[in-house]
């Protein structure tokens, strides 16, 4: 039957990047042997973005999910920008869905054709189309449909009690070679002839190269220096890990001081000048006589820390073609940002995503591609691979930028919040690989006459804001007025990290939350439902709060804390409730978290998704900070820059809330910021001290008991 | 040049004594389940047993190898190890870059110890990391391949 109803989130038209890459056969191809190739448009990340796709491809399809074979992104596939806030599902999958709804229909109209019957008359089951006589196959049909051409965004896609793998808990995709070791990640790319490459990276920010004298390095080691670049290309990963030491140790460089104050960032981040961003601003001022709460509350400087370090392949196969393979999450703008980079012609370099370890944002992975770019020209017709060093990972990726908010609102005599205003200050959230109009590569700005780094900016407000992201309070408040202030001059790169603004932001309202409903001897959860109408949101919260067992009494130094957020204000709604001991350092035993991110998908996926934010929020809200002094990064390893452990990781109970008709919204970074908030909310329940500078360290703790004494 | 066992193989290999195993194991054998994650064996990625311990191959030369007995995750079983088997039906990993490394612990905590305690287990893996936050799943996993019949 093609006669479907019509799902009432399908508009007729096209998705943005359905829109942007039309041709059917840049998505889907069937082969012979009936399976079908789906070219991906996002990376896998180890969020899961394949198993998902897979299960929108299937459905539409109507094929089995075992016969959808994912594809990863390149030059052949769509081009469908980064991987990145939370869109892949939402965005990338409506388009693949209308995709293969329109492949479907186009392989029912030929067998309608052969069989001379109203296509309408024809079911589709595992791949095999039939008139309830006789069928036929997609691979039969395969060489009379001809998917170069544009999707019609009016052919109907399924309705939600339609999917039949939309919903399931498909295993993911990618797991088994992880689990068992089979070569999977970029890190495991042999290509014939490949060789090995190291950068050498300045000892500081702002070094430059005075002098380099003759290496002692192998014979069959290659030297590479353009400006202040430095690096070794050679056959054998020992000898040449040790040559780019032996190349350190013959380089000298100037350095000076260009890094602010670590212990006082907050003076660094409202020195200035900023860019201000008006988030809202209702124009009204607070009733005088209201009671005013305002505090401050800040998170340092964030590193990525994935498990492994950065790495790429390139090829140099002629003077103007160049093949790269990289974990980006964003192959098409990246092979635009290298050529720009080396003054090239945009389809002069071909991008192939493999994957590697988890990535949480704009870490080091393009600029470990341009670095094998660079390497590889040395050797032209080889492919050398750069590894970058675990040292290098956490000190010269990107960072989550440091923030400090100023936070206040007022209690009318009622006990009602009359007024809000809020002020963050903050580095950009994005330096992404073509933004500003630079390439945004790290090694880019090291070569002879190479452009400088311009500070990072802020997505707009139609893509969720960076440093105002979040800023805004989902609840029903008058008199708003909020500000973001996007700090220009930028010492230390900072760029996405999973959430953007969104993790302070929402640990400083909801924390202020907490604090005006203490002022108004309110429990928090009743003061929070006390000022929010949406039902969405009032759902996840009760949800939480009822698993959680919101209110139960506890023992002495234990306390529960809640916090909630939509993210964006628009994507998916998430509450946390967290539980916390306080004894000679904060530990968090469970998080108990109920989600509502629309149709889901894949339920485990999702789950897998909060639970690791979680996680990770938790991670950073105990007891990640990067460390620096005024010339650069100290925090280079796993004791430098601990990460949570094994013992130190909460259990976490996640609930979804999913009525089945709302759009698909993503999961990836709806936790973060609950997360951090619960948990300061709880530490203020347990010990009645509330901590308002993260991490939340055994000093910060003590710092903040001190002053409240004192 | 230093001869070892290598999943049950005697093996010989002429590079520098000094380099790392893992080198050794990812370049001249072509395996690739353990994982280069620090090179200063901090991180866990990159475990193997060596005479049956759970131990960082980054940082161990190759010369102390000589006579022993290294197995890597490629050689751990005939087919996926029972841990690998609940890891998978758990979906213990995101990413999945740390998971052999775990997978060498939990096997050889399991040699040791065939039903390991909640507590046992975290013990065990706590020297590895898990930057994707899949930790809970990894100790059920690891409980449940605990929980099967000697």
């Amino acid at each position: 039957m093609t006669e479907l109803p019509r799902d009432p989130a399908h508009k007729t038209e096209p998705p943005k990047d359905l829109a942007d890459n039309p041709a059917l056969s840049r998505r889907i191809r069937v082969r012979e042997d009936g399976t079908v190739d789906v070219h991906a448009g996002k990376v896998e990340l180890g969020q899961g973005i394949l198993t998902a796709l897979a299960q929108i491809a299937a459905d539409e399809l109507d094929v089995d999910v075992a016969r959808v074979r994912m594809v990863a992104a390149g030059p052949d596939g769509p081009d469908e920008g980064t991987t990145a806030g939370s869109m892949s599902v939402q965005v990338a999958g409506s388009a693949l869905r209308l995709a293969a709804a329109n492949v479907r229909a186009r392989f029912v109209a030929a067998a309608a054709r052969r069989w001379s019957v109203d296509p309408a008359a024809l079911m589709v089951h595992n791949g095999l189309i039939g008139d309830g006589e006789r069928t036929v196959s997609y691979a039969e049909l395969a060489a009379h449909v001809d998917l170069d051409v544009a999707a019609d965004p009016g052919v109907p896609v399924k309705a939600a009690g339609q999917l039949s793998w939309t919903g399931r808990d498909v295993p993911r995709l990618d797991l088994p070679d992880k689990i068992l070791g089979r070569p999977r990640y970029i890190h495991d790319l042999r290509l014939p002839g490949q060789l090995f490459g190291r950068v050498v990276r300045p000892p500081s920010r702002g070094a430059r190269l005075a002098a380099l004298a003759p290496p002692a390095v192998p014979a069959a080691v290659t030297v590479v220096r353009d400006g202040d670049f430095l690096g070794v290309v050679g056959p054998d990963e020992a000898a040449v890990v040790r040559s780019a030491e032996a190349v350190r140790a013959a380089a000298t460089w100037d350095e000076r001081d260009t890094l602010p104050d670590e212990n006082d960032l907050d003076t660094f981040l409202r020195r200035g000048p900023h860019e201000t961003i008006v988030v809202v601003d209702d124009g009204a001022d607070a009733p005088a006589t209201d009671r005013r709460i305002a505090a401050t509350y800040s998170r340092p400087f964030v590193a990525h820390a994935s498990m492994a370090p950065s790495c790429a392949v390139a090829l140099w196969r002629g003077a103007d073609r160049i093949e790269v393979w990289s974990h980006s999450q964003g192959v098409h703008p990246l092979s635009r940002a290298i050529a720009a980079a080396l003054g090239l012609a945009p389809e002069a370099v071909l991008v192939r995503h493999v994957e590697g370890a988890g990535c949480y944002g704009h870490n080091g992975a393009d600029d470990a591609a341009f670095d094998a770019v660079l390497l590889a020209r040395a050797v032209p017709g080889r492919p050398v691979q750069v590894l970058w060093s675990r040292q290098d990972e956490l000190s010269w990726s990107p960072f989550g930028s440091a923030m400090t908010a100023d936070a206040s609102t007022t209690l009318d005599a009622d006990g009602r919040l009359s007024s809000w205003s809020y002020d963050v200050f903050s580095q950009g959230h994005t330096s992404r690989p073509g933004y500003a109009g630079v390439p945004g590569l790290l090694s880019a700005t090291m070569r002879e006459s190479g452009p400088a780094y311009p500070a990072p900016v802020d997505p707009p407000a139609a893509g969720g804001y960076g440093s105002g992201r979040n800023a805004l309070p989902g609840y029903d408040l008058p008199r708003r007025r909020v500000l973001g202030h996007r700090l220009l001059a930028t010492p230390i790169r900072s760029s996405a990290l999973r959430s953007l603004g969104a993790y302070l932001n929402v640990f400083a309202i909801e924390s202020l939350m907490d604090e005006a409903a203490l002022e108004a001897g309110r429990d928090p959860l009743n003061f929070r439902l006390g000022h929010l109408s949406d039902e969405r949101g009032r759902r996840v919260l009760q949800t939480a709060a009822k698993a959680a067992d919101w209110g139960r009494p506890l023992p002495e130094g234990r306390g529960l804390g809640i916090g909630y957020a939509r993210y964006k204000g628009r994507g998916a709604y998430c509450a946390v409730v967290a539980e916390v001991e306080a004894g000679s350092e904060i530990r968090v035993p469970r998080l108990t978290i109920a989600v509502d991110v629309g149709r889901v998908v894949n339920p485990d996926g999702v789950r897998n998704q909060i639970e690791g934010g979680a996680v990770q929020s938790t991670s950073w809200t105990l007891v990640e900070r990067v460390r620096f002094d005024r010339r650069t990064v100290t925090s280079v390893d796993w004791e430098t820059y601990p990460i949570l452990r094994f013992s130190q990781v909460p259990e976490v109970d996640v609930t979804i809330v999913d009525d089945g008709t709302d759009p698909s919204v993503g999961a990836g970074e709806a936790a973060q910021g609950p997360t951090a908030a619960a948990i300061g909310n709880a530490v203020a329940a347990a010990l009645g001290v509330r901590v308002r500078d993260l991490p939340l360290t055994t000093e910060a703790v003590v710092a903040a008991i001190d002053r409240l004494t004192n | 040049m230093i001869r070892f066992r290598l999943n049950g193989t005697a093996r010989e290999s002429t590079v520098d004594p000094d380099t790392p195993l893992l080198y050794v194991l990812r370049n001249e054998f072509g395996l690739m389940g353990a994982r280069f994650g620090c090179g200063l064996g901090i991180c866990g990625a990159c475990f193997v047993h060596v005479d049956g311990v759970s131990v960082p191959s980054c940082d161990t030369p190759l010369w102390s190898v000589e006579g022993k007995a290294v197995v890597t995750v490629e050689g751990l079983a005939d087919g996926p190890h029972p841990v690998q088997r609940m890891l998978i039906e758990e979906q213990a990993a995101q990413c999945g870059y740390c998971v052999t490394g775990i997978v060498m612990t939990a096997a050889a905590l399991l040699e040791r110890e065939p039903h390991p305690d909640e507590a046992t287990v975290v013990r065990a893996l706590d020297r590895h990391l898990c930057r994707c936050g899949a930790q809970r799943r990894m100790v059920r996993a690891v409980l449940r391949a605990g929980e099967a019949d000697d």
